[in-house]
């Protein structure tokens, strides 16, 4: 919150409260044309035909797009390209677009796009991940001779010795199912061709870089010629990366083909049929403790439903391999994490990204491991947990910031009473309903880690009159980023946040800076900015110190002034004026590259992320004896998030976090009857409504981080990954009973 | 004169005619097509999400499921309409931003439209009516809390204003 005020403050506010801020939908352009997708009924099929004749003498019918229209790449992806923007040999799930029907009105659109007909050869499918890597399964992409996408390992110790060191073991399968993002703007983009033979897109995406790949690979146009123009999104999570991307680059080609612009914006049902999901795993572990309480070994296999596309999931399931035995320290570690193609709706980034459905898994086998063991949930922990200088499970020493998990977890313990309150628990035992209270516990590397080159960029360039226009690669997807690197810049350069403009952000104005995902907005974005303030003080500095009588180093920049340790100053603008009368520009590009990880594949062992988060959930809930139904009480988080910078938006990003893993933890599923999905909207996928949350408290840790040149770290995946475990480790303490598949609340 | 098939439909505060083939548009439709009044938005198109909400003569109204036709005759009010004539934002439009209640910003409009009709005749709620008052509102981005938050700060105004 703002220091002064006690108010909150973000730059975008005033223009979404009173419904000025304009989303892709909301755009309107002279001569506007409207692009629908088509699907056709098949779940695994061979391509005949797509006979667009009838749908082509429609009413208001411009152009019916399909494969044979695209003048570059059919095929996109961010690690593997196997993903057709519009069907051509085969359809491989239910949510594939075969052609894109463009009109003078949507509704004609619409229309005609009931009179494509497809014609394919249907073909076997498979449906069940671990049925698919068997020798004889039907292959989703025959080219690649296996529907296994990537199996990554971990080797640590002697899993063998572990075992054997241990006196108890427990061993016990866990379930996850699909989760939809539930973004609540559907995908949407706007495209036209600029007078210069630039494409301009405007949509509803969280990764303006990869869509320009995909739209520019698509058109066959070099990257220069493609420019994704940031535009207000209503919600991402992870899920606006491949999809929306695929939405801009069709609608693209039909601006091209046509040339007028194009607006496609998709119908709730067509944004859940196709869009990717969160990975169903299947995970199978088995967990050996000493007599002396500590953990000796972990084995697991964990198998993720990839669904038709691979996406991210290598990425996705390498998180999960790296994190897979939860915070805690073990000596000997046999880990698996495969990737698996089947024709269900393709599978993806969503937030959290591999790290929710193991933390599932984990924090209940560490309480069923405590129990065996004579210990509490609680002591386990404590004997557990990685600490200062504590080795991971791939062998990174965990240091050079604050491990500060058990902060977070005795924080935890402390506000909710939780010890207290863990012996009132009804353990199925009771006349009333019952009652219980669970927590969970997780670390989790920050932004991409030893996943792939990560770095950022932002622009910073002081005008003449002492105004500040602030650029950078990080994507507003409603978190608040902009607003953050505002705060960050204000602070930089000592002038107030009213003097700074954040541009939207142009992929033709901003080096590629990745993506936003990863929860790397605040740690990368403002490390980026950071470098450019100090590019900017630098120039500043070395124009007026001279003048001032000291050295540019002992320059100080606050309250809109620079001064010098002697007292004299001179105003921020004023310096400013001094640069460009000298012919200098008050200009920067500030650049931040991770700090470097590394990573052997072979056995899973390296330095996979360069610092770390540590947080702590707990909940409170009541179950009713007779329909099962759960009610949340209370809830409380503890994050390490390095520093503070916007405090409301982060608290919002507590909250929001918690509600969407209370979600994961209590009913939220796609359902699907042989791959075609029975969820399409809201009234059959539940997401939290108000009365399904409580009052929740958020505990803020701030242990700057070195290797962050704000000090901030991240949030938004940090809150999303611990309620769903904390639930059922409390349904445990409420009912007697463990749920070992997700939704916990799907009992009935 | 207006009757309930007076062929006007006052919104925020002005006359709008409407026309015979109007009278049978969707609403949401019409204000955002027609009028160019984007801040209602279509989430879900079956009227479970909120996004979509304006007031009719103050009750909310899920507009996606909503003819023209079937609030001729009434006071709409959209998000557009709730600022003053001057572009001075409502209380409750600045409780929400001083709350820390909007991210993303596609439900912004829906909830604070609900929330105004929930407080004009609730000028001093409890936390626990603040937080059913929204139910038919869906946000993914804020849990909710800071939305609560904003409602019960805005509390005062409505107790002595409105």
């Amino acid at each position: 919150m703002d220091e002064l005020n006690n108010k909150a403050w973000r730059n975008d506010a005033a223009a979404k409260v009173t419904g000025r801020a304009r989303f892709t939908d909301d755009l309107k352009l002279p001569g506007l044309l409207h692009a629908v997708p088509v699907y056709g009924d098949f779940i695994h099929a061979r391509l005949i035909e797509v006979d667009t004749a009838a749908a082509a003498k429609s009413r208001g019918v411009v152009r019916v797009i399909t494969a044979r229209d695209i003048p570059g790449v059919n095929r996109c992806g961010q690690i593997r390209k196997d993903l057709p923007v519009l069907v051509d040999d085969k359809i491989r799930c239910h949510g594939d677009v075969a052609a894109v029907v463009v009109a003078e009105t949507r509704a004609q659109a619409v229309a005609a796009g009931r009179r494509v007909v497809i014609r394919a050869e249907p073909l076997a499918e498979i449906l069940d991940p671990e049925a698919a890597l068997a020798p004889d399964a039907p292959l989703v992409h025959e080219e690649h001779g296996t529907n296994l996408i990537c199996r990554h390992v971990i080797r640590r110790g002697d899993i063998a010795l572990g075992f054997a060191e241990s006196a108890h073991v427990v061993e016990q399968e866990f379930q996850t199912p699909f989760i939809e993002h539930a973004y609540l703007e559907p995908e949407a983009a706007l495209c036209f061709v600029r007078d210069d033979g630039v494409v301009e897109v405007r949509g509803s995406m969280q990764h303006p870089y990869s869509t320009r790949r995909f739209v520019a690979e698509f058109l066959g146009l070099p990257l220069a010629r493609v420019e994704i123009v940031g535009t207000p999104v209503g919600g991402g999570f992870g899920g606006k990366d491949d999809t929306a991307a695929l939405v801009c680059a069709r609608t693209a080609l039909a601006a091209l083909l046509t040339g007028r612009p194009v607006k496609m914006t998709y119908d709730r049902e067509w944004s859940m049929r196709e869009s990717y999901k969160r990975h169903p795993y299947r995970l199978r572990y088995r967990m050996g403790v000493g007599d002396d309480g500590l953990i000796k070994a972990v084995r697991c296999r964990i198998v993720a439903d990839s669904g038709a596309y691979c996406s991210v999931s290598p990425w996705v399931t390498w998180r999960s391999t790296v994190q897979c035995c939860g915070p805690y320290v073990v000596p000997h570690v046999d880990g698996e994490v495969s990737s698996v193609y089947t024709n269900h709706v393709f599978t993806g980034a969503m937030r959290g990204f591999g790290s929710p459905q193991v933390n599932f898994a984990i924090e209940q086998l560490v309480e069923m491991a405590a129990e065996k063991a004579g210990l509490s949930g609680v002591e386990f922990r404590r004997r557990n947990m990685v600490r200062q200088g504590s080795a991971t499970i791939t062998g990174q020493v965990l240091e050079g910031h604050a491990v500060s998990l058990s902060e977070v977890f005795e924080r935890v313990l402390a506000e909710s009473g939780y010890e207290a309150k863990l012996k009132r628990c009804s353990r199925g035992r009771g006349e009333d309903d019952f009652y219980g209270l669970g927590l969970a516990m997780s670390y989790r590397g920050v932004s991409l880690g030893a996943e792939g080159t990560d770095f950022c960029a932002a622009v910073v360039s002081v005008q003449f009159d002492g105004s500040v226009l602030l650029e950078a690669g990080i994507h507003e997807n409603g978190q608040g980023a902009e607003s953050a690197m505002i705060l960050l810049l204000a602070e930089d350069l000592g002038v107030d946040r009213a003097r700074i403009v954040y541009r939207r952000s142009s992929t033709s104005a901003v080096p590629d800076s990745g993506t936003t995902v990863a929860s790397r907005g605040t740690i990368m974005g403002g490390g980026a900015v950071s470098r450019a303030a100090a590019t900017i003080r630098l120039q500043m500095a070395g124009a007026v110190a001279a003048d001032l009588g000291c050295l540019p180093e002992e320059v100080r920049f606050a309250g809109g002034r620079l001064s010098t340790p002697g007292g004299r100053d001179i105003g921020f603008t004023e310096a400013a004026q001094l640069l460009y009368r000298d012919q200098k520009y008050p200009y920067a590009l500030g650049v931040f590259p991770a700090p470097r990880v590394n990573w052997d594949e072979s056995c899973g062992q390296g330095k996979a992320y360069f610092t770390w988060v540590y947080g702590c959930q707990a909940v409170e809930l009541t179950v009713d004896r007779r329909s099962g139904r759960i009610r949340l009480l209370n809830a409380w988080a503890a994050h390490d998030i390095g520093r503070a910078v916007n405090r409301a938006m982060l608290l919002g990003q507590f909250y929001g976090g918690m509600a969407m893993g209370a979600g994961y933890g209590l009913f939220e599923e796609v359902a699907m009857t042989g791959g075609r999905l029975r969820s399409l909207n809201f009234d059959t996928y539940r997401i939290p409504r108000s009365t399904d949350m409580p009052d929740m408290t958020a505990i803020v840790l701030e242990n700057r981080d070195p290797l962050s040149p704000s000090g901030a770290k991240s949030i938004g995946e940090p809150a999303n990954e611990l309620m769903a475990p904390a639930i059922a480790n409390a349904y445990f303490h409420a009912t007697g009973r463990r749920r070992f598949q997700l939704p916990v609340g799907g009992e009935k | 004169m207006k009757t309930a098939a007076s062929p006007t439909l006052v919104i925020n505060g002005r006359n709008v005619r409407i026309t015979t083939g109007e009278r049978r548009k969707n609403l949401l439709t019409f204000l955002r097509d027609d009028l160019d009044l984007t801040g209602a938005k279509r989430g879900c198109g079956i009227g479970v999400c909120g996004t979509c909400t304006v007031l009719a003569d103050n009750k909310p109204v899920k507009a996606c499921r909503t003819l023209v036709a079937d609030v001729l005759g009434r006071s709409l009010t959209t998000i557009e309409g709730l600022a003053g004539p001057d572009g001075s934002l409502h209380p409750l439009q600045q409780a929400f931003i001083d709350a820390g209640a909007i991210q993303c910003g596609f439900c912004t409009p829906g909830m604070v439209l609900t929330a105004h009709a929930f407080m004009l005749k609730h000028p001093e709620p409890s936390r626990e009516e603040a937080r059913r008052a929204i139910a038919a509102n869906l946000c993914r981005c804020t849990g909710y809390q800071q939305i609560i938050d904003a409602i019960m700060a805005a509390a005062a105004h409505y107790r002595n204003k409105e």
